[in-house]
Protein backbone atom coordinates (compact mmCIF):
# COMPACT_ATOMS: atom_id res chain seq x y z
CA UNK A 1 0.00 0.00 0.00
CA UNK A 2 2.79 2.33 0.95
CA UNK A 3 4.73 1.57 -2.21
CA UNK A 4 1.65 2.21 -4.29
CA UNK A 5 1.20 5.65 -2.70
CA UNK A 6 4.80 6.56 -3.40
CA UNK A 7 4.43 5.54 -7.03
CA UNK A 8 1.29 7.60 -7.38
CA UNK A 9 3.12 10.60 -5.96
CA UNK A 10 5.92 10.15 -8.49
CA UNK A 11 3.44 9.87 -11.32
CA UNK A 12 1.72 13.05 -10.22
CA UNK A 13 5.00 14.94 -10.10
CA UNK A 14 5.87 13.79 -13.60
CA UNK A 15 2.49 14.94 -14.80
CA UNK A 16 2.79 18.33 -13.09
CA UNK A 17 6.25 18.87 -14.49
CA UNK A 18 5.12 18.03 -17.99
CA UNK A 19 2.37 20.61 -17.93
CA UNK A 20 4.48 23.23 -16.18
CA UNK A 21 2.61 23.23 -12.89
CA UNK A 22 5.86 22.53 -11.05
CA UNK A 23 8.81 24.36 -12.54
CA UNK A 24 11.82 22.65 -11.03
CA UNK A 25 12.67 19.02 -10.53
CA UNK A 26 11.29 17.63 -7.33
CA UNK A 27 13.13 14.49 -6.45
CA UNK A 28 12.32 14.59 -2.75
CA UNK A 29 10.37 11.39 -2.53
CA UNK A 30 11.71 9.89 0.66
CA UNK A 31 13.01 11.42 3.87
CA UNK A 32 16.39 12.47 2.44
CA UNK A 33 16.86 16.23 2.41
CA UNK A 34 20.22 16.12 0.70
CA UNK A 35 21.43 13.70 -1.94
CA UNK A 36 24.76 13.67 -3.69
CA UNK A 37 25.36 11.38 -6.64
CA UNK A 38 28.82 10.86 -8.11
CA UNK A 39 29.85 14.39 -7.23
CA UNK A 40 33.26 15.55 -8.32
CA UNK A 41 34.74 19.00 -7.88
CA UNK A 42 37.81 20.12 -9.73
CA UNK A 43 38.95 23.74 -9.30
CA UNK A 44 40.22 25.78 -12.21
CA UNK A 45 43.79 25.57 -10.95
CA UNK A 46 43.68 21.80 -11.44
CA UNK A 47 43.21 20.79 -7.82
CA UNK A 48 40.53 18.19 -7.28
CA UNK A 49 38.80 18.80 -3.97
CA UNK A 50 36.15 16.06 -4.07
CA UNK A 51 36.30 12.69 -5.82
CA UNK A 52 33.14 10.74 -6.68
CA UNK A 53 31.10 11.44 -3.56
CA UNK A 54 27.78 9.73 -2.84
CA UNK A 55 25.77 10.82 0.17
CA UNK A 56 22.24 10.95 1.49
CA UNK A 57 21.39 13.00 4.55
CA UNK A 58 18.06 12.59 6.30
CA UNK A 59 15.65 15.32 7.24
CA UNK A 60 16.07 16.46 10.83
CA UNK A 61 19.50 14.94 11.33
CA UNK A 62 22.61 16.52 12.84
CA UNK A 63 25.73 15.72 10.84
CA UNK A 64 29.38 16.62 11.35
CA UNK A 65 31.73 16.81 8.40
CA UNK A 66 35.28 16.26 9.61
CA UNK A 67 38.68 16.09 8.05
CA UNK A 68 41.99 17.92 7.98
CA UNK A 69 42.84 20.97 5.89
CA UNK A 70 42.42 20.24 2.20
CA UNK A 71 40.16 17.29 2.86
CA UNK A 72 37.31 18.96 0.93
CA UNK A 73 34.90 19.62 3.79
CA UNK A 74 34.63 23.33 3.05
CA UNK A 75 34.15 22.58 -0.63
CA UNK A 76 31.34 20.17 0.24
CA UNK A 77 29.56 22.84 2.31
CA UNK A 78 30.11 25.46 -0.42
CA UNK A 79 28.60 23.15 -3.02
CA UNK A 80 25.54 22.66 -0.83
CA UNK A 81 24.74 26.37 -0.88
CA UNK A 82 25.81 26.79 -4.49
CA UNK A 83 28.85 28.97 -3.85
CA UNK A 84 30.69 26.39 -5.95
CA UNK A 85 29.27 24.21 -8.71
CA UNK A 86 30.26 20.56 -8.94
CA UNK A 87 32.15 19.65 -12.11
CA UNK A 88 30.37 16.30 -12.28
CA UNK A 89 27.39 14.64 -10.65
CA UNK A 90 24.12 15.68 -9.10
CA UNK A 91 23.39 17.51 -5.85
CA UNK A 92 19.83 17.74 -4.63
CA UNK A 93 18.97 19.95 -1.68
CA UNK A 94 15.36 20.17 -0.57
CA UNK A 95 14.11 19.14 -4.01
CA UNK A 96 16.27 21.61 -5.93
CA UNK A 97 18.87 20.38 -8.37
CA UNK A 98 21.70 22.59 -7.16
CA UNK A 99 24.17 21.81 -9.95
CA UNK A 100 21.71 22.91 -12.61
CA UNK A 101 20.52 25.99 -10.73
CA UNK A 102 21.07 29.13 -12.82
CA UNK A 103 22.90 32.02 -11.26
CA UNK A 104 19.80 34.21 -11.23
CA UNK A 105 17.82 31.52 -9.40
CA UNK A 106 20.31 30.85 -6.61
CA UNK A 107 18.18 32.85 -4.18
CA UNK A 108 15.50 30.14 -4.35
CA UNK A 109 17.97 27.72 -2.79
CA UNK A 110 19.34 30.22 -0.30
CA UNK A 111 15.87 30.88 1.08
CA UNK A 112 15.60 27.23 2.01
CA UNK A 113 18.77 27.22 4.08
CA UNK A 114 20.70 29.21 6.66
CA UNK A 115 24.46 29.55 6.67
CA UNK A 116 26.86 30.25 9.55
CA UNK A 117 30.52 31.05 8.98
CA UNK A 118 33.66 31.06 11.06
CA UNK A 119 34.00 34.84 10.71
CA UNK A 120 30.33 35.63 11.65
CA UNK A 121 29.79 38.02 8.67
CA UNK A 122 27.64 40.54 10.52
CA UNK A 123 27.09 44.09 9.32
CA UNK A 124 29.01 46.35 11.75
CA UNK A 125 26.78 49.41 11.32
CA UNK A 126 23.56 47.59 12.20
CA UNK A 127 22.40 46.57 15.67
CA UNK A 128 21.83 42.95 16.64
CA UNK A 129 18.13 43.28 15.88
CA UNK A 130 18.75 44.97 12.52
CA UNK A 131 21.33 42.36 11.55
CA UNK A 132 18.85 39.54 12.09
CA UNK A 133 15.96 41.50 10.58
CA UNK A 134 18.09 42.18 7.49
CA UNK A 135 17.66 38.56 6.38
CA UNK A 136 13.88 38.96 6.46
CA UNK A 137 13.74 42.44 4.99
CA UNK A 138 15.60 41.53 1.83
CA UNK A 139 13.11 38.81 1.01
CA UNK A 140 10.25 41.23 1.52
CA UNK A 141 8.66 40.18 4.82
CA UNK A 142 6.28 42.57 6.57
CA UNK A 143 7.42 44.48 9.67
CA UNK A 144 5.15 42.54 12.03
CA UNK A 145 6.28 39.12 10.83
CA UNK A 146 9.90 40.28 10.87
CA UNK A 147 9.59 41.51 14.46
CA UNK A 148 7.97 38.32 15.65
CA UNK A 149 10.47 36.00 13.97
CA UNK A 150 13.53 38.06 14.90
CA UNK A 151 12.64 38.19 18.58
CA UNK A 152 11.89 34.47 18.59
CA UNK A 153 15.21 33.63 16.93
CA UNK A 154 17.15 35.91 19.31
CA UNK A 155 15.43 34.31 22.28
CA UNK A 156 16.41 30.89 21.02
CA UNK A 157 20.10 31.81 20.90
CA UNK A 158 19.82 33.58 24.28
CA UNK A 159 20.48 37.16 23.20
CA UNK A 160 17.16 38.81 23.84
CA UNK A 161 18.76 41.28 26.25
CA UNK A 162 21.32 42.53 23.70
CA UNK A 163 18.92 43.47 20.94
CA UNK A 164 20.12 47.07 20.66
CA UNK A 165 23.85 46.41 20.89
CA UNK A 166 26.21 46.68 17.95
CA UNK A 167 28.32 43.66 16.92
CA UNK A 168 31.58 45.21 18.15
CA UNK A 169 30.09 45.48 21.65
CA UNK A 170 29.63 41.70 21.79
CA UNK A 171 32.03 38.85 22.47
CA UNK A 172 32.95 36.40 19.73
CA UNK A 173 30.56 33.76 21.02
CA UNK A 174 27.72 36.27 21.17
CA UNK A 175 28.45 37.49 17.65
CA UNK A 176 28.34 33.91 16.41
CA UNK A 177 24.98 33.46 18.13
CA UNK A 178 23.67 36.54 16.33
CA UNK A 179 24.84 34.96 13.08
CA UNK A 180 22.98 31.76 14.00
CA UNK A 181 19.84 33.75 14.79
CA UNK A 182 20.11 35.40 11.37
CA UNK A 183 20.52 32.00 9.72
CA UNK A 184 17.41 30.50 11.34
CA UNK A 185 15.11 33.53 11.27
CA UNK A 186 13.54 32.50 7.96
CA UNK A 187 12.74 29.00 9.27
CA UNK A 188 15.06 27.14 6.91
CA UNK A 189 14.92 23.39 6.53
CA UNK A 190 18.69 23.18 6.54
CA UNK A 191 21.39 24.94 8.54
CA UNK A 192 24.92 24.81 7.13
CA UNK A 193 27.79 25.67 9.46
CA UNK A 194 31.31 26.10 8.17
CA UNK A 195 33.61 25.84 11.22
CA UNK A 196 31.37 27.98 13.44
CA UNK A 197 33.55 27.40 16.49
CA UNK A 198 36.85 27.95 14.70
CA UNK A 199 37.48 31.32 16.35
CA UNK A 200 36.17 30.47 19.79
CA UNK A 201 37.60 28.99 22.97
CA UNK A 202 36.27 25.56 24.13
CA UNK A 203 33.75 27.01 26.60
CA UNK A 204 32.17 29.36 24.06
CA UNK A 205 32.27 26.56 21.51
CA UNK A 206 30.23 24.38 23.81
CA UNK A 207 27.68 27.17 24.21
CA UNK A 208 27.34 27.42 20.44
CA UNK A 209 26.91 23.66 20.20
CA UNK A 210 24.14 23.77 22.79
CA UNK A 211 22.35 26.43 20.79
CA UNK A 212 22.70 24.40 17.56
CA UNK A 213 21.53 21.22 19.26
CA UNK A 214 18.52 23.10 20.63
CA UNK A 215 17.61 24.35 17.17
CA UNK A 216 17.95 20.83 15.80
CA UNK A 217 15.64 19.45 18.48
CA UNK A 218 12.99 22.16 18.79
CA UNK A 219 12.71 23.26 15.17
CA UNK A 220 13.65 19.97 13.54
CA UNK A 221 16.14 21.81 11.36
CA UNK A 222 18.63 19.60 9.60
CA UNK A 223 22.15 20.72 10.55
CA UNK A 224 25.37 20.03 8.71
CA UNK A 225 28.49 21.32 10.38
CA UNK A 226 32.04 21.21 9.12
CA UNK A 227 34.61 21.22 11.91
CA UNK A 228 38.00 19.96 12.95
CA UNK A 229 37.30 20.27 16.67
CA UNK A 230 37.84 16.79 18.08
CA UNK A 231 36.30 17.43 21.51
CA UNK A 232 33.04 18.76 20.13
CA UNK A 233 32.54 15.83 17.80
CA UNK A 234 33.30 13.33 20.52
CA UNK A 235 31.06 15.05 23.04
CA UNK A 236 28.00 15.43 20.78
CA UNK A 237 27.77 11.85 19.50
CA UNK A 238 26.05 12.70 16.21
CA UNK A 239 26.49 11.18 12.79
CA UNK A 240 29.87 11.89 11.28
CA UNK A 241 31.06 12.13 7.70
CA UNK A 242 34.83 11.99 7.54
CA UNK A 243 36.71 13.07 4.47
CA UNK A 244 40.35 12.70 3.54
CA UNK A 245 41.96 14.24 0.47
CA UNK A 246 38.59 14.49 -1.22
CA UNK A 247 37.54 10.90 -0.58
CA UNK A 248 34.78 9.74 1.73
CA UNK A 249 36.45 7.70 4.48
CA UNK A 250 33.44 6.83 6.62
CA UNK A 251 29.86 7.79 7.36
CA UNK A 252 28.91 6.68 10.86
CA UNK A 253 25.92 7.13 13.10
CA UNK A 254 27.04 8.31 16.55
CA UNK A 255 30.56 8.66 15.27
CA UNK A 256 33.68 9.97 16.91
CA UNK A 257 36.72 11.74 15.59
CA UNK A 258 38.89 8.97 14.22
CA UNK A 259 42.56 9.78 14.25
CA UNK A 260 43.39 8.15 10.95
CA UNK A 261 41.01 10.42 9.13
CA UNK A 262 42.95 13.55 9.97
CA UNK B 1 2.05 44.21 -2.01
CA UNK B 2 5.44 42.56 -1.47
CA UNK B 3 6.78 44.28 -4.58
CA UNK B 4 5.78 47.68 -3.21
CA UNK B 5 7.42 46.93 0.14
CA UNK B 6 10.62 45.95 -1.63
CA UNK B 7 10.44 49.02 -3.83
CA UNK B 8 10.03 51.22 -0.75
CA UNK B 9 13.09 49.60 0.77
CA UNK B 10 15.06 50.15 -2.44
CA UNK B 11 14.13 53.82 -2.58
CA UNK B 12 15.04 54.28 1.10
CA UNK B 13 18.38 52.55 0.55
CA UNK B 14 19.09 54.63 -2.54
CA UNK B 15 18.49 57.91 -0.67
CA UNK B 16 20.62 56.68 2.24
CA UNK B 17 23.43 55.86 -0.15
CA UNK B 18 23.22 59.24 -1.87
CA UNK B 19 23.49 61.00 1.50
CA UNK B 20 26.15 58.66 2.90
CA UNK B 21 28.46 59.13 -0.09
CA UNK B 22 27.57 62.79 -0.34
CA UNK B 23 30.83 64.14 -1.80
CA UNK B 24 30.86 61.48 -4.47
CA UNK B 25 27.18 62.02 -5.24
CA UNK B 26 27.82 65.75 -5.45
CA UNK B 27 30.59 65.14 -7.97
CA UNK B 28 28.37 63.15 -10.30
CA UNK B 29 25.40 65.47 -9.74
CA UNK B 30 27.50 68.46 -10.80
CA UNK B 31 28.74 66.51 -13.80
CA UNK B 32 25.20 65.73 -14.85
CA UNK B 33 24.28 69.37 -14.23
CA UNK B 34 26.99 70.69 -16.53
CA UNK B 35 26.19 68.15 -19.22
CA UNK B 36 22.48 68.84 -19.03
CA UNK B 37 23.01 72.61 -19.24
CA UNK B 38 24.93 72.12 -22.46
CA UNK B 39 22.36 69.60 -23.66
CA UNK B 40 19.62 72.13 -22.90
CA UNK B 41 21.43 74.87 -24.81
CA UNK B 42 21.95 72.49 -27.72
CA UNK B 43 18.31 71.45 -27.69
CA UNK B 44 17.09 75.04 -27.64
CA UNK B 45 19.55 76.09 -30.32
CA UNK B 46 18.69 73.23 -32.64
CA UNK B 47 14.94 73.72 -32.20
CA UNK B 48 15.35 77.41 -32.95
CA UNK B 49 17.46 76.68 -36.01
CA UNK B 50 14.89 74.19 -37.23
CA UNK B 51 12.10 76.66 -36.67
CA UNK B 52 14.02 79.40 -38.38
CA UNK B 53 14.95 77.35 -41.43
CA UNK B 54 11.34 76.30 -41.76
CA UNK B 55 10.22 79.92 -41.61
CA UNK B 56 12.74 80.93 -44.24
CA UNK B 57 11.79 78.04 -46.45
CA UNK B 58 8.16 79.08 -46.16
CA UNK B 59 8.96 82.61 -47.25
CA UNK B 60 11.33 81.70 -50.05
CA UNK B 61 9.69 82.56 -53.37
CA UNK B 62 10.83 82.70 -56.95
CA UNK B 63 9.64 85.80 -58.79
CA UNK B 64 9.22 85.42 -62.53
CA UNK B 65 9.07 88.51 -64.74
CA UNK B 66 7.50 87.99 -68.13
CA UNK B 67 8.40 89.90 -71.33
CA UNK B 68 6.74 93.27 -71.77
CA UNK B 69 4.98 92.12 -74.93
CA UNK B 70 3.51 88.98 -73.35
CA UNK B 71 -0.06 88.43 -74.42
CA UNK B 72 -2.79 86.87 -72.36
CA UNK B 73 -2.22 83.52 -74.10
CA UNK B 74 1.44 83.71 -73.17
CA UNK B 75 0.48 84.26 -69.54
CA UNK B 76 -1.76 81.19 -69.51
CA UNK B 77 0.88 79.07 -71.27
CA UNK B 78 3.54 80.05 -68.73
CA UNK B 79 1.17 79.11 -65.90
CA UNK B 80 0.69 75.65 -67.41
CA UNK B 81 4.39 75.14 -67.98
CA UNK B 82 5.20 76.27 -64.43
CA UNK B 83 2.84 73.74 -62.92
CA UNK B 84 4.51 71.01 -64.96
CA UNK B 85 7.86 71.55 -63.17
CA UNK B 86 8.01 68.96 -60.40
CA UNK B 87 9.66 71.05 -57.69
CA UNK B 88 7.14 73.88 -58.04
CA UNK B 89 4.38 73.97 -55.47
CA UNK B 90 1.29 74.19 -57.71
CA UNK B 91 -0.96 75.78 -55.10
CA UNK B 92 1.49 78.60 -54.53
CA UNK B 93 1.53 79.98 -58.09
CA UNK B 94 0.19 83.53 -57.95
CA UNK B 95 -0.09 85.96 -60.81
CA UNK B 96 0.12 89.74 -60.70
CA UNK B 97 -0.57 91.66 -63.86
CA UNK B 98 1.12 94.94 -64.77
CA UNK B 99 -1.92 96.84 -63.66
CA UNK B 100 -2.00 95.19 -60.27
CA UNK B 101 1.69 95.87 -59.73
CA UNK B 102 1.19 99.44 -60.77
CA UNK B 103 -1.73 99.90 -58.41
CA UNK B 104 0.24 98.41 -55.52
CA UNK B 105 3.18 100.66 -56.14
CA UNK B 106 0.98 103.72 -56.43
CA UNK B 107 -0.60 102.93 -53.12
CA UNK B 108 2.80 102.55 -51.57
CA UNK B 109 4.13 106.08 -52.18
CA UNK B 110 3.18 109.41 -53.71
CA UNK B 111 6.34 109.55 -55.84
CA UNK B 112 5.49 106.31 -57.55
CA UNK B 113 1.92 107.48 -57.86
CA UNK B 114 2.79 110.54 -59.94
CA UNK B 115 5.53 108.86 -61.99
CA UNK B 116 3.52 105.81 -62.86
CA UNK B 117 0.45 107.85 -63.75
CA UNK B 118 2.23 109.21 -66.81
CA UNK B 119 2.56 105.78 -68.41
CA UNK B 120 -0.32 103.93 -69.90
CA UNK B 121 -0.42 100.17 -70.18
CA UNK B 122 1.40 99.99 -73.52
CA UNK B 123 4.52 101.87 -72.62
CA UNK B 124 4.73 100.89 -68.97
CA UNK B 125 8.14 99.43 -67.96
CA UNK B 126 6.44 97.22 -65.44
CA UNK B 127 6.10 93.54 -66.21
CA UNK B 128 3.54 90.82 -65.52
CA UNK B 129 4.90 88.65 -62.69
CA UNK B 130 4.42 85.16 -61.30
CA UNK B 131 5.34 84.23 -57.75
CA UNK B 132 6.14 80.60 -57.11
CA UNK B 133 7.15 78.61 -54.05
CA UNK B 134 9.26 75.48 -54.23
CA UNK B 135 8.86 72.20 -52.42
CA UNK B 136 12.57 71.56 -51.84
CA UNK B 137 14.63 74.64 -51.05
CA UNK B 138 17.96 72.98 -51.72
CA UNK B 139 17.04 72.54 -55.42
CA UNK B 140 15.83 76.11 -55.82
CA UNK B 141 18.58 77.13 -58.26
CA UNK B 142 17.89 74.21 -60.63
CA UNK B 143 14.22 75.04 -60.60
CA UNK B 144 14.99 78.67 -61.34
CA UNK B 145 17.12 77.60 -64.32
CA UNK B 146 14.27 75.48 -65.67
CA UNK B 147 11.85 78.36 -65.34
CA UNK B 148 14.25 80.63 -67.23
CA UNK B 149 14.02 78.34 -70.27
CA UNK B 150 10.27 78.82 -70.58
CA UNK B 151 9.35 81.02 -73.55
CA UNK B 152 8.46 84.67 -72.89
CA UNK B 153 10.01 84.57 -69.40
CA UNK B 154 12.26 87.57 -69.07
CA UNK B 155 13.99 87.31 -65.71
CA UNK B 156 13.84 84.95 -62.70
CA UNK B 157 14.75 86.15 -59.24
CA UNK B 158 15.13 84.55 -55.82
CA UNK B 159 17.51 85.33 -52.94
CA UNK B 160 20.39 83.81 -54.87
CA UNK B 161 23.44 82.76 -52.89
CA UNK B 162 22.74 84.39 -49.55
CA UNK B 163 19.74 82.28 -48.57
CA UNK B 164 21.34 79.03 -49.62
CA UNK B 165 24.50 79.73 -47.63
CA UNK B 166 22.48 80.57 -44.54
CA UNK B 167 20.47 77.36 -44.74
CA UNK B 168 23.54 75.15 -45.16
CA UNK B 169 25.39 76.98 -42.37
CA UNK B 170 22.54 76.49 -39.95
CA UNK B 171 22.09 72.83 -40.82
CA UNK B 172 25.79 72.17 -40.21
CA UNK B 173 25.55 73.99 -36.87
CA UNK B 174 22.67 71.70 -36.01
CA UNK B 175 24.72 68.60 -36.83
CA UNK B 176 27.64 69.80 -34.70
CA UNK B 177 25.37 70.44 -31.71
CA UNK B 178 23.91 66.95 -32.03
CA UNK B 179 27.44 65.53 -32.02
CA UNK B 180 28.40 67.50 -28.90
CA UNK B 181 25.25 66.41 -27.09
CA UNK B 182 25.82 62.73 -27.84
CA UNK B 183 29.48 62.91 -26.77
CA UNK B 184 28.57 64.62 -23.49
CA UNK B 185 25.84 62.14 -22.70
CA UNK B 186 28.31 59.27 -23.18
CA UNK B 187 30.90 60.95 -20.92
CA UNK B 188 28.28 61.45 -18.21
CA UNK B 189 27.16 57.83 -18.43
CA UNK B 190 30.76 56.77 -17.77
CA UNK B 191 31.03 59.15 -14.82
CA UNK B 192 27.89 57.71 -13.28
CA UNK B 193 29.17 54.18 -13.86
CA UNK B 194 32.23 55.13 -11.80
CA UNK B 195 30.22 56.74 -9.01
CA UNK B 196 27.91 53.76 -8.65
CA UNK B 197 30.89 51.39 -8.80
CA UNK B 198 32.36 53.15 -5.78
CA UNK B 199 29.11 52.94 -3.82
CA UNK B 200 28.87 49.28 -4.75
CA UNK B 201 32.39 48.51 -3.60
CA UNK B 202 31.65 50.30 -0.33
CA UNK B 203 28.75 47.90 0.15
CA UNK B 204 30.33 44.68 -1.08
CA UNK B 205 30.03 43.00 2.30
CA UNK B 206 26.38 43.88 2.56
CA UNK B 207 25.72 42.58 -0.94
CA UNK B 208 27.51 39.32 -0.14
CA UNK B 209 25.33 38.81 2.92
CA UNK B 210 22.22 39.72 0.93
CA UNK B 211 23.13 36.97 -1.53
CA UNK B 212 23.63 34.50 1.29
CA UNK B 213 20.33 35.14 3.00
CA UNK B 214 18.39 34.74 -0.24
CA UNK B 215 17.86 38.18 -1.75
CA UNK B 216 17.07 37.94 -5.46
CA UNK B 217 19.31 39.71 -7.95
CA UNK B 218 16.49 42.12 -8.69
CA UNK B 219 16.36 43.13 -5.01
CA UNK B 220 20.09 43.70 -4.92
CA UNK B 221 20.24 45.70 -8.14
CA UNK B 222 17.20 47.95 -7.77
CA UNK B 223 18.62 50.28 -5.05
CA UNK B 224 21.65 51.08 -7.21
CA UNK B 225 19.56 51.77 -10.29
CA UNK B 226 17.24 53.98 -8.26
CA UNK B 227 20.31 55.74 -6.86
CA UNK B 228 21.41 56.51 -10.41
CA UNK B 229 17.96 57.85 -11.22
CA UNK B 230 18.03 60.08 -8.12
CA UNK B 231 21.45 61.42 -9.13
CA UNK B 232 20.06 62.15 -12.61
CA UNK B 233 16.98 63.84 -11.20
CA UNK B 234 18.98 65.98 -8.75
CA UNK B 235 21.40 66.84 -11.55
CA UNK B 236 18.59 68.14 -13.74
CA UNK B 237 17.25 70.70 -11.23
CA UNK B 238 19.72 73.46 -12.09
CA UNK B 239 19.49 72.90 -15.86
CA UNK B 240 15.70 73.11 -15.69
CA UNK B 241 15.87 76.44 -13.84
CA UNK B 242 18.50 77.54 -16.32
CA UNK B 243 16.36 76.68 -19.34
CA UNK B 244 13.18 78.27 -18.07
CA UNK B 245 14.63 81.54 -16.77
CA UNK B 246 17.56 81.70 -19.17
CA UNK B 247 15.44 81.36 -22.27
CA UNK B 248 12.80 83.78 -20.96
CA UNK B 249 15.47 86.42 -20.32
CA UNK B 250 17.14 85.73 -23.64
CA UNK B 251 13.84 86.08 -25.46
CA UNK B 252 12.94 89.32 -23.69
CA UNK B 253 16.39 90.78 -24.20
CA UNK B 254 16.28 90.29 -27.96
CA UNK B 255 12.55 91.01 -28.30
CA UNK B 256 11.98 87.70 -30.01
CA UNK B 257 14.40 88.37 -32.87
CA UNK B 258 18.04 87.47 -33.22
CA UNK B 259 20.14 90.15 -35.04
CA UNK B 260 17.59 90.72 -37.83
CA UNK B 261 13.86 90.52 -38.21
CA UNK B 262 14.53 87.49 -40.37
CA UNK B 263 15.64 85.21 -37.52
CA UNK B 264 12.62 84.70 -35.33
CA UNK B 265 12.95 82.94 -31.96
CA UNK B 266 10.42 80.34 -30.79
CA UNK B 267 7.91 81.76 -28.32
CA UNK B 268 8.95 80.70 -24.78
CA UNK B 269 5.58 79.69 -23.36
CA UNK B 270 5.14 76.01 -24.20
CA UNK B 271 8.70 75.67 -25.46
CA UNK B 272 10.54 76.02 -22.13
CA UNK B 273 8.27 73.47 -20.49
CA UNK B 274 8.76 70.85 -23.15
CA UNK B 275 12.52 71.47 -23.08
CA UNK B 276 12.55 71.09 -19.28
CA UNK B 277 10.69 67.80 -19.53
CA UNK B 278 13.15 66.56 -22.15
CA UNK B 279 16.09 67.62 -19.94
CA UNK B 280 14.66 65.82 -16.88
CA UNK B 281 13.99 62.67 -18.89
CA UNK B 282 17.52 62.71 -20.32
CA UNK B 283 18.93 63.19 -16.79
CA UNK B 284 16.99 60.28 -15.33
CA UNK B 285 17.75 58.02 -18.28
CA UNK B 286 21.45 58.84 -18.19
CA UNK B 287 21.54 58.08 -14.45
CA UNK B 288 19.65 54.85 -14.93
CA UNK B 289 21.73 53.60 -17.86
CA UNK B 290 24.95 54.51 -16.07
CA UNK B 291 24.07 52.70 -12.87
CA UNK B 292 22.64 49.69 -14.71
CA UNK B 293 25.96 49.42 -16.55
CA UNK B 294 27.93 49.64 -13.30
CA UNK B 295 25.72 47.09 -11.56
CA UNK B 296 26.02 44.67 -14.46
CA UNK B 297 29.77 45.03 -14.70
CA UNK B 298 30.55 45.09 -11.03
CA UNK B 299 28.09 42.77 -9.34
CA UNK B 300 28.31 39.90 -11.84
CA UNK B 301 25.49 38.08 -10.13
Amino acid sequence: MLILREDLKNLLFCYFRKYGIIKYTRVEVNMDLIRLKNVEKKYKNGVTAIYDLNLAIEKGSFTFVIGGSGSGKSTLIKMLYREEKPTKGQIIVGGLDVAKLRNTKVYKLRRKLGIVFQDYRLLPKLTVYENVAFAMEVIGATKEVTRKNVLRALEEVGLKNKVHNYPDQLSGGEQQRVAIARAIVNNPKLLLCDEPTGNLDPERSLEIMKVLDGINKTRGTTIIMATHDKEIVNAMKKQVISLKDGHLVSFKKKGTYVDESI
Amino acid sequence: MRVFRMLGRSIRDAFKSVIRNFSLSLASISCITITLIIVAIAIMASFNVQNFTKEIEKDLTIVIFLNNDATEEDVDRVNKQLSQISNVDKNSITFESKQEVKQQMQEESEVFDTVLDEWDDEESPLKDTYQVKVKNVEKISETADKIKEIESVNTVRYGEGMVEKMVTAFSSIEKVTYGIVIALVIVTVFLIINTIKLTISARRREIGIMRLVGASNFTIKTPFIIEGMILGLLGSIVPVIFTTYGYLMFYKHFDGYLFTQLIQLIKPEPFIYSTSVIVIIIGILVGMVGSAGAVRKYLKI
